[in-house]
């Protein structure tokens, strides 16, 4: 049990990774961007191919990145300068994109079980004392099955919240904010000088950035990129996204993206909890995903009108009990 | 400072909608020029507007400022010179956003935004003194979302936001008409002050006849795309509103008509 909650979170918080840039495409920019599934598969492909070919693992997964990046600006590009409809454009990007992830792996799957990863290099970095010291604090609780290693979830914490960080202080700066004001208003900034097809462009492909490079770590941490590993990465996304900001709250952008990555981390451990059912299995997946976004989405509204219903009608008690007295 | 000129914009042209919004439209104004605008329904003030601020390209004509064509430069471009404020509260401020976020987005309107913070230590002090000349106490509530102000103080806001960064050309379209009286007087003494102290050239469109004889130097009339009076100065002044509509009336041969005037 705490073995497979220890992998949960440390995929969690790769994935989290995907899920910051879902939400600068779905809640910054209001820009429903369905690139991501076929974007994640390109950095995990990307990154696996490079891999394969001698190329530092670091390298790679920047790569990654890029070529993510890359994707997010075509669909960004399509979007702005040949006016597709925004849902439309992803999808034209994500289709595309499949063809092209295929042609990048040259085969629907490629394994990197005979190389090295960054999590292996990262392994040979990373102190054993430190991994003996935290086993032997659990060991404690009479925990018996220990992590094989901490490292990479200590780094891989350290990389998003770094990368959380950035995206903070990205989002304050004048950039940021206009970036920001085109999710918010758009007549409105482009009438303060902003050009927005630009700044839009800038969004999306920041975005895909971060998701490829999520696929790219990912791809790495399983040891395989695999051409349909992206398929319902943008609803995982929102879940994340959306479980994070139903139970850490919005107020504050710093706030919104620890959210992400907390719901990130969350949806990983339920998916994992929900497979311990024996009822349910892998290909399950999908739908409980689909079904926690739909829960996600319509209760708050459910909970919001009951309080309301609540407070209705205990003023109106209270303004009874007034009556009651003052006749 | 501003010139316009020879601008025609027909819609739906060759086709049952066919409409001529605007015909041959002329009009210079100077720095400290003050333009009241009135006019029937449709008779083309808010695509005057449009087309002045780049969001709208016309068939025919020029548009200039500072003696400078502009009429190629899109939209985003030309608002460094072109300060506009809607008629609708909601449409000149980010409701997600902050007071401090929105004013800062507004200070970057004539510089190159950069990736340095928009809301600094010095920035805030100097918001801060901006929004007092509103007296609205906005100054307190930098940090509360833009969402949570009534439409009066929005549009306040949003004048602020326009003009403290001293546009050339400032566009003022009906941006009373959806307020309360109080709160629509409150934003047209905004306006006054605003226009005297930054000495801008401004136009500014209004249902309120006596408004548009009380405001500014100069007043143009438009009907039918066309500018069919104009008055400035002394001959401004003198101006009534029964003045007017009989120069309506005596020019189109026909009743003023506007479902939204205010006669004063
Ligand atoms: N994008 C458009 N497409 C087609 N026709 C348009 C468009 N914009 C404006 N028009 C038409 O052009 C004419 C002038 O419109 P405009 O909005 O400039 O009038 P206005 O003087 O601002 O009127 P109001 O006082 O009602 O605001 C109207 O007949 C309008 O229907
Ligand atoms: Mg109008």
């Amino acid at each position: 049990m705490f073995i497979s909650m220890f992998g949960a979170v440390e995929s969690g918080i790769i994935y989290a990774i995907m899920a910051l840039g879902v939400y600068l495409t779905f809640r910054v920019l209001d820009f429903p961007d369905l690139t991501v599934d076929g974007s994640f598969v390109t950095g995990a492909a990307v990154a696996a191919l490079a891999i394969i070919n001698g190329v530092p693992p670091i390298i790679a997964t920047i790569l990654a990145g890029i070529a993510g990046f890359l994707a997010g600006t075509l669909t960004g590009l399509l979007h702005t300068k040949g006016k597709v409809n925004a849902l439309l454009a992803g999808i034209l990007m994500m289709t595309a994109l499949y063809s092209i992830n295929l042609r990048i792996l040259g085969q629907p799957t490629l394994s990197l079980h005979t190389e090295a990863t960054i999590f292996d290099q990262l392994g040979n970095v990373w102190g054993a004392p430190i991994d003996n010291m935290l086993n032997s604090m659990l060991g404690i609780f009479g925990l018996e099955r220990l992590p094989s290693t901490w490292g990479i979830l200590i780094v891989m914490l350290l990389v998003t919240v770094i990368i959380k960080l950035i995206t903070d202080y990205f989002l304050k700066t004048e950039v940021g904010l206009a970036i920001r004001a085109i999710g918010d208003n758009k007549r409105m900034i482009r009438s303060l000088s902003a050009n927005t097809d630009n700044l839009t462009i800038l969004g999306v492909a920041l975005s895909n950035g971060l998701v490829a490079l999520s696929g790219g770590l990912i791809a790495q941490l399983g040891g395989f990129a695999d051409v349909g590993m992206g398929i319902g990465m943008i609803v995982i996304g929102l879940a994340s996204v959306i479980i994070g900001e139903a139970l850490f709250g919005t107020k504050t952008i710093a706030r919104a993206t620890l959210a992400v990555i907390g719901g990130a981390v969350i949806y990983r451990m339920i998916v994992t909890l929900a497979l311990r059912f024996d009822f349910f299995e892998t290909g399950d997946m999908k739908l409980i995903t689909a079904i926690i976004v739909i829960i996600a989405l319509i209760s708050p509204k459910i909970l919001k009108t009951q309080r309301e219903k609540k407070r209705r009608i205990e003023k109106r008690r209270a303004l009874e009990q007034e009556i009651k007295e003052v006749g | 400072m501003l010139d316009v000129k020879n601008i025609s914009i027909v819609f739906n042209e060759g086709t049952v909608d066919e409409k001529t919004a605007l015909n041959n439209i002329n009009l210079s104004l100077e720095k400290g020029d003050f333009v009241t605008v009135i006019g029937s329904n449709g008779a083309g003030k808010s695509t005057l507007m449009n087309v002045i601020a780049g969001q709208l390209y016309p068939d025919v004509g020029d548009v200039l400022i500072n003696g400078k064509q502009v009429i190629h430069l899109p939209e985003y471009r030309r608002s460094q010179f072109v300060g506009r404020v809607f008629q609708d509260p909601m449409a000149g401020t980010a409701p997600s956003m902050t007071i401090e976020e929105n004013l800062a987005m507004a200070y970057s309107r004539n510089k190159k935004r950069k990736l340095t913070f928009g809301v600094t230590k010095s920035r805030r002090k100097m918001f801060k003194e901006y929004l007092q000349t509103l007296n609205l106490g906005l100054e307190d509530r930098l940090t509360a979302k833009v969402g949570m102000l009534s439409g009066g103080e929005r549009q306040a806001l949003s004048l602020l936001m326009t003009t403290f960064t001293d546009p050339d050309i400032l566009l003022l379209d009906e941006h009373t008409a959806a307020l309360d009286p109080s709160r629509a007087e409150l934003i047209t003494g905004l306006t006054k002050k605003v226009v005297t102290d930054a000495g801008l050239a401004t136009l500014m469109v209004t249902h309120n006849m006596q408004q548009a004889l009380d405001l500014g130097n100069r007043l143009i009339m438009m009907d039918k795309g066309q500018i069919i009076f104009e008055a400035s100065g002394i001959d401004k002044q003198r101006l009534t509103v029964e003045d007017l509509l009989h120069e309506f009336q005596r020019i189109r041969g026909e009743q003023f008509e506007d479902d939204r005037v205010v006669l004063g």
